[in-house]
């Protein structure tokens, strides 16, 4: 392992991590379903409900004025932070579920029957459904891209699909499931090749990795606050500005407008157009708390650390007999997904849990991508840069302990 | 009622066997024994039919009246939930409709077993339980 990451000073910003769980040190290996907080987003979200609550955008007095400017200096700490050209072109959701939705409403309005979608075949369903639902809304084709064994789109399949009908390609940049990390930035290049636009889903990816979205070119990039050390409930579509300007408003009501009367209404400018109603304040503003404190870790050395880990837990799990890692492409990190021949994944994740280890079994919300396998589901450890090889080892005795009980 | 009488004292019995283990493997390991000694449920009753799908585990259930009687067999692809439906089984079965219908499963809170019965769990249990119930309210109504 590194030394120049140092593991131990970030473990200690995670009370989270300190706990004993059925009387045994927790060992938090479900990252890749959310991530644990750190004592500042905590101490902000306090502060916030504490002392600093108001109404945003509105109010004239002090404490509407303070959570309006923290809030829009999150705004711009993210935009920074994804290299943004604008604080305009960072919307604030619920999640990435919620921004993907935004999008397929609202982008979807621009769309014509016949028009064409591609996703590929490693979605989450908060990736597939939402374009199915505007298919159907508006006469568009889907079309997934398939996916080989290793977990790897197969990228001629991908040039087969793009056209000139091709509007829009809305790919994971990280699996969840498998931990594949797609070559996002070359295809991005070819859908914008054939006059498609592109949504990246960052869900897995903000957090194991430096985001530039100058660089990528994306069209959206989106992307959940919890998954990356902020709360839960708040997350961020960024769109590239004449896009969002040339869509039209997803959900009407107050912020979002500029003049209302009962003949017509015009609409507020960029970002606001998109936020209707009072946001997640409080949400928001320790979103920025989050991405303050993943600014005081170098990412590039995270990312290498991480990877270091998986794949070290990956020749950990290797030595087990009747074993499948599920996921083995060339270009992967910081997720393990297996089976064990002859046990269901819910029996393996209930006895870990008992041994004080937090995994996720089942389907991970991909459920196409079971059936692809021919698989119920899988256990899978997904790891966080303040997880360690220590833990890993632990891990690897707790499940030799759960496969022996359940043989 | 007598017959509730048996199923209070059966879910006694169920704690006390409980007591004997000092930590939660322990437990687990009896469940996975009882799931694994648990009388499979006949081959052609295992089709969707009588599927009761949970997020993670499948659960198939078959139900009769037998002599004013419930009659239960079930399997699961999950070991543990199986073990589970056993202690269900042992509880409920060859009991009357109406004592079922009626019946308050204590025993599962008592031995620590109430996480499986969360709806968050999604392993089939909470549809098992609703389900044996339900094929006892419709028995009676027959």
């Amino acid at each position: 392992m590194k030394n120049q990451f140092n593991v131990r000073e970030i473990r200690e910003q995670f009370p989270a991590l300190r706990q004993k769980i059925y009387g045994k040190n927790l060992i938090y290996f479900d990252n890749g379903a959310t991530s644990q907080k750190p004592q500042v987003v905590i101490d902000a979200i306090n502060r916030y409900y504490a002392v600093e609550n108001a109404n945003i955008h509105r109010g004239v007095h002090y404490l509407s004025q303070r959570a309006t400017t923290d809030f829009e200096a999150s705004r711009i700490r993210i935009q920074k932070h994804l290299n943004a050209r604008k604080s305009e072109e960072i919307i604030f959701t619920k999640g990435t579920t919620d921004s993907i939705n935004l999008v397929a409403f609202s982008y979807g309005e621009l769309l014509n029957k016949g028009d064409e979608i591609i996703i590929s075949a490693m979605e989450h369903h908060g990736n597939i459904v939402p374009w199915q639902m505007l298919c159907a809304r508006k006469g568009l084709v889907l079309k997934v891209i398939p996916i080989n064994t290793k977990g790897e789109i197969i990228q001629e399949e991908y040039d087969k699909l793009l056209s000139n009908k091709t509007k829009l390609v809305s790919v994971i940049h990280i699996s969840n499931t498998l931990g594949t990390v797609n070559p996002v930035k070359e295809m991005i290049k070819k859908a914008h090749a054939v006059g498609a636009k592109f949504l990246l889903d960052g869900a897995q990816s903000i957090q194991h990795m430096k985001i530039d979205v100058a660089d990528l070119d994306c069209d959206f990039y989106v992307f959940s606050g919890h998954k990356v050390f902020g709360p839960t409930g708040i997350g961020v579509l960024y769109g590239k500005e004449a896009l969002l300007d040339a869509m039209p408003p997803y959900q009407g009501g107050g912020d979002m407008i500029e003049k209302v009367t009962f003949e017509k209404t015009t609409y507020n400018h960029l970002p606001h157009k998109f936020e209707a109603g009072t946001p997640h304040i409080a949400g928001g503003i320790c979103l920025g708390t989050a991405f303050e404190f993943l600014s005081t870790i170098d990412l590039l050395e995270s990312e290498a650390y991480e990877r270091e880990l998986a794949h070290y837990a990956e020749q950990v799990l290797e030595t087990f007999e009747d074993l499948t890692i599920i996921g083995t492409a060339k270009n992967k990190t910081s997720v393990v997904s297996f089976n064990v021949k002859g046990i269901h994944p819910f029996d393996i994740g209930t006895l870990l849990d008992k041994q004080g280890i937090a995994v996720r079994t089942g389907h991970h919300c991909t459920q196409p991508l079971m059936d692809f396998y021919k698989i119920p589901g899988t256990v899978r450890a997904s790891f966080a840069f303040y997880n360690t090889k220590e833990e890993v080892d632990f891990f690897a005795e707790a499940l030799e302990k759960s496969i022996n009980i359940l043989r | 009622m007598e017959s509730n009488t048996d199923m209070t004292k059966i879910q006694h019995e169920i704690i006390s066997d409980f007591m004997l283990f000092d930590d939660w493997m322990e437990k687990y390991e009896y469940i996975i024994d009882l799931g694994k000694d648990l009388p499979l449920i006949n081959e052609k009753y295992k089709t969707d039919e009588y599927i009761i799908e949970g997020c993670q585990s499948k659960v198939w259930l078959h139900a009769a009246l037998i002599n004013g009687k419930m009659d239960y067999s079930a399997d699961s692809d999950a070991i543990i939930t199986k073990g589970i439906i056993g202690l269900l089984i042992r509880v409920m079965n060859h009991q009357p409709p109406e004592v079922i219908a009626s019946s308050d499963l204590f025993f599962i809170s008592e031995i620590g077993l109430q996480e499986h019965l969360s709806p968050t769990r999604s392993n089939g249990l909470v549809g098992m339980v609703k389900k044996m119930k339900i094929e006892a309210i419709k028995s009676l109504n027959q």
